[in-house]
């Protein structure tokens, strides 16, 4: 192995009471890729936040190539040859993929973007990018922007790359494709950290893999002599069973039809096209597709929070057999049609609940309105919100503590949990583990489960291909806002799910 | 150490967990400490005089007799009654800095009342027909910018802000066809003989009738805003209009709504500037109050019953202000330093409730 490129020892960082890296040290070689792994709130974005100069540690020495250095901003971090890739892209939309890579650059104070797109250009044929550099940012992809991050990075001569959850929005294909390249760039003498938490990536990518678990340091493992169950038992403390107990659909009717459903959106898009398709009672649908490929519009139409431009949404009403359709329908005649429709929103904190509301009053978003009294009745939704932190185990200090100070699982917790009394007949929920840990995120699938067991028609959009497969039925996938497929959960397979996500030219801007 | 020179920064700042709600008071107290003690020594260096008397005058000037601590209630009262007008729409991220104009629109509406029906209507009557006339004048003042907010989207600070200077030169004009004495530009005080329109005096004060109509507002502001199924419904939309919308509430409906009650306050604020205290009118009624009672919302966030201490605090400061700008023969702007010292302190104690500094550690080698 060879020298170290970067050391932390006993690094120490707390935000008010919350200890988000306690005593962690770490080494990283040139020419080696490194995964961090940790749960969701493990401290894994502190401690890189630190290396790249956006936080500065409470405690604790940080060594470069066997130097101690102080890094107090991100111009520091450069300087040490430092660069990290977050996952909200910094980029200028307007500007080309060279001209992002150059911005704030001063080379000898001279401008002059051919030169810069030459020596762009070798660093991409280096390493074997496919980018096209004038290539404006607002016309590419998401994998394109990620490309642009990294080749910026090492313009400015990065000898250590941080990655912050670099896949969370790229398909399998994309993913290969960026492996390949972080490859070829450890093979030239880079040291490369990758945070995630997928554990099938820090397998096939990474040397070797350091866990973090509530702030702590848990240790390090060549990749080579450990495997799954070894790597989730230190991630999460104990032994979990990671297991979705899928039944076989029962009793199955019809219960939502989306019939040739079309919206086009402020801008002028069409981010729905043609849509059409069947969620039946007592089954799980589940809908992939790349980030922003109409996920969103889909479940809010059906929601009533869309304006359609076409087509027709039909209720299947369990009890009358009566169908009512719901299209150009506020969420409040959806409700007073007897449509008990339940919704878990993406956007958890900015549309599903509110945060700084305390729990109670989250509750009662979907309650308050009930009775003729002019005031508010608290009671039952605080009834209703000791059981849900009790049933789901959230932990809070009280039912009065407002939800943005819970963590994401607590609060998705407290979400599903709410739409789920409201016992519903169509169970929508985008994204629901998104940022849970492992042993929150197998509570909402089995919560998913019994609600398809008691025969809701269960509507689930996730981004986890291996999930979508082990958990739903059927799984539609949507591409540029068309349904480019629905198939057999059963049968299908992440490439065939991931080739269909590409289907219709591919990728849409978000 | 190694060998190379470390350069930690002298200080980071951090973010605070929660904190106890005595220790919040206790920065919050020692806060105004401080500021009495720079306003001490900027006394001394800019004038010379002595800081404890410049304080002991600035309590006489508030408090100093009856009569005073009836004019400091009053305009408690009056800028209380403004500030809780404003707050609903506040709490639902509705920026109504119109409320100068609102209040002046109320103002105007009943001074009207007062000239043209004053002599030919009976009190019975006369008193609803000003409730009625200055409520709407001053909701269709706020509604306008709501309206168009709910359904347009335009920008509601501005345009509440245009509507002041319109309000503005509507009394304006009024205040020119009518002047009395003719030709005087001004209004003078209506129906000094008669008094007809003029608000009772209970028991002989003046001003208790205000500060009782104002009494019950608060307490009724407090419970629609806390209890109400309007007030939740204010907070949803304030919060995330998204959630709102997802819940099902009509947004543009409670943007409207609540427009129309801060309007409608603010029109009763008019009343009782005019018709209880005044009995005349100006362009300068209102005398900024609008304005100043943002902050006292701000301040208390947004709480009614907190608002009674702003207000006080507000008031307090001005009154005493005041009296040492005449007692000292000094100019009015260094009682408005003063005041201007006071507040940013308390403002600024907020930063510390939220954040601490950290200092470099010298005992860097030994860590936990």
């Amino acid at each position: 192995m060879s020298n170290p490129a970067i050391e932390l020892k006993n690094i120490t960082k707390t935000f008010g009471n919350i200890v988000a890296n306690k005593n962690v040290s770490l080494t990283v070689y040139s020419s080696e890729i490194l995964s961090i792994l940790g749960e969701n709130g493990s401290g894994k974005t502190t401690l890189m936040n630190m290396i790249s100069g956006i936080y500065y540690p409470d405690s604790g020495h940080i060594l470069i190539n066997g130097n101690e250095v102080v890094i107090k901003s991100p111009k520091d971090a450069f300087d040490y040859k430092i660069g990290m890739i977050h996952q909200h892209f910094k980029l200028v939309d307007v500007f080309s993929a060279a001209e992002n890579i150059v911005l704030g650059i001063d080379e000898n104070g001279k401008y002059n973007i051919k030169e810069s797109t030459k020596r762009i250009k070798e660093i991409t044929d280096k390493y074997g990018f496919e980018i096209d550099l004038n290539k404006k940012i607002y016309e590419m992809s998401v994998s394109e922007k990620q490309t642009v991050e990294i080749i910026k990075v090492l313009y400015r001569g990065a000898d250590i790359l941080i990655l912050d959850e670099p896949t969370a929005v790229l398909t399998p294909q994309e993913a290969q494709k960026l492996f390949s390249v972080l490859r070829r760039m450890r093979d030239d003498g880079k040291a490369i950290i990758i945070i995630t938490h997928k554990l099938h990536e820090v397998l096939s990518l990474s040397d070797r893999v350091s866990v973090l678990r509530k702030g702590e340091y848990i240790g390090t493992v060549e990749t080579k002599n450990t495997n799954e169950s070894q790597l989730t038992e230190m991630m999460v403390g104990q032994k979990v069973e990671l297991n979705i107990e899928r039944t076989e659909p029962v009793n199955c009717q019809k219960r939502l039809e989306v019939l040739n459903i079309n919206c086009v959106n402020r801008e002028g898009v069409k981010v729905l096209d043609s849509v059409s398709f069947t969620a039946n009672s007592g089954e799980i649908l589940g809908i992939a597709g790349i980030a922003g490929s109409g996920q969103r519009e889909l479940l809010e139409s059906i929601a009533g929070l869309q304006k359609l431009n076409d087509g027709n949404i039909l209720y299947h009403d369990p009890k009358t057999g009566k169908i009512d359709n719901l299209r150009d329908k506020t969420p409040v005649q959806i409700r007073d049609l007897g449509v008990r429709l339940s919704f878990v929103p993406e956007d958890r904190l900015g549309m599903g609940l509110v945060g700084n509301m305390d729990i109670v009053d989250n509750m009662m978003l979907r309650s308050y309105k009930k009775g003729k009294s002019l005031f508010v009745d608290r009671k039952q939704p605080r009834n209703l919100a000791k059981k849900i932190i009790e049933d789901l185990g959230v932990v809070t200090p009280g039912t009065s503590t407002p939800v943005r100070r819970l963590s994401g699982g607590n609060v998705q917790k407290i979400l599903v949990g709410r739409e789920i009394a409201a016992s519903p007949t169509v169970l929508m929920a985008a994204y629901p583990v998104r940022g849970l840990d492992i042993n929150s995120s197998y509570l909402i699938y089995n919560l998913l489960n019994q609600q398809k067991e008691n025969g809701v028609a269960v509507i689930f959009v996730g981004e986890d291909l291996d999930v979508l497969l082990e958990l739903c039925d059927k799984i539609m996938v949507i591409s540029s806002g068309r349904i480019s497929g629905i198939v057999d959960a059963r049968k299908s397979t992440k490439e065939e799910l991931g080739l269909l996500m590409t289907k219709h030219g591919g990728e849409q801007n978000e | 150490m190694s060998k190379n020179k470390i350069h930690e920064p002298l200080f980071h700042i951090v973010k605070r967990g929660s904190l106890p709600l005595w220790l919040s008071w206790v920065i919050r107290i020692l806060s105004v400490v401080a500021a009495l003690v720079v306003c001490g020594v900027v006394t001394i260096v800019l004038t010379g005089e002595n800081p404890i008397k410049i304080y002991s005058t600035m309590i006489d000037g508030a408090i100093g007799s009856e009569r005073r601590i009836w004019s400091l209630l009053q305009n408690v009262a009056i800028l209380l009654c403004i500030s809780l007008a404003v707050t609903p729409a506040f709490k639902m991220k509705f920026w109504n800095i119109g409320a100068e104009g609102q209040v002046l629109m109320g103002g105007l509406a009943t001074a009207a009342c007062m000239i043209y029906f004053g002599e030919s209507l009976h009190p019975v009557i006369l008193f609803p027909v000003m409730i009625i006339a200055s409520i709407l004048a001053s909701a269709i003042w706020a509604i306008v910018p709501a309206f168009f907010k709910a359904h347009w989207n335009t920008n509601e600070t501005l345009f509440t802000l245009m509507m002041n200077y319109i309000a503005m030169q509507l009394v304006s004009y009024f205040v020119f066809l009518h002047s009395n004495p003719v030709g005087s530009g001004k209004i003078g005080i209506i129906n000094s003989a008669t008094e007809a329109g003029w608000l009772p005096k209970l028991g002989g004060h003046t001003y208790l009738f205000n500060i009782i109509i104002v009494a019950v507002l608060t307490i009724g502001m407090y419970i629609y805003l806390k209890y109400n199924k309007h007030g939740y419904e204010i907070s949803v939309v304030g919060e995330s209009e998204n959630t709102a919308k997802y819940i099902g509430i009509n947004v543009k409906k409670v943007i409207l709504r609540t427009m129309f009650l801060s309007g409608a306050i603010c029109g009763i604020a008019g009343l009782l500037l005019v018709a209880g205290t005044d009995h005349s009118i100006a362009k300068e009624t209102v005398d900024s109050r609008g304005f100043t009672a943002i902050m006292v919302s701000w301040l208390a966030k947004f709480n009614p019953i907190y608002m009674i201490l702003t207000s006080l605090l507000i008031v307090f400061l001005e009154k005493g202000a005041g009296q040492i700008s005449t007692d000292f023969g000094l100019n009015d702007s260094f009682a408005e330093i003063l005041t201007g010292i006071i507040i940013f302190f308390i403002i600024g104690s907020e930063f510390f409730v939220n954040y601490t500094i950290k200092f470099r550690q010298k005992d860097k080698e030994v860590s936990k």
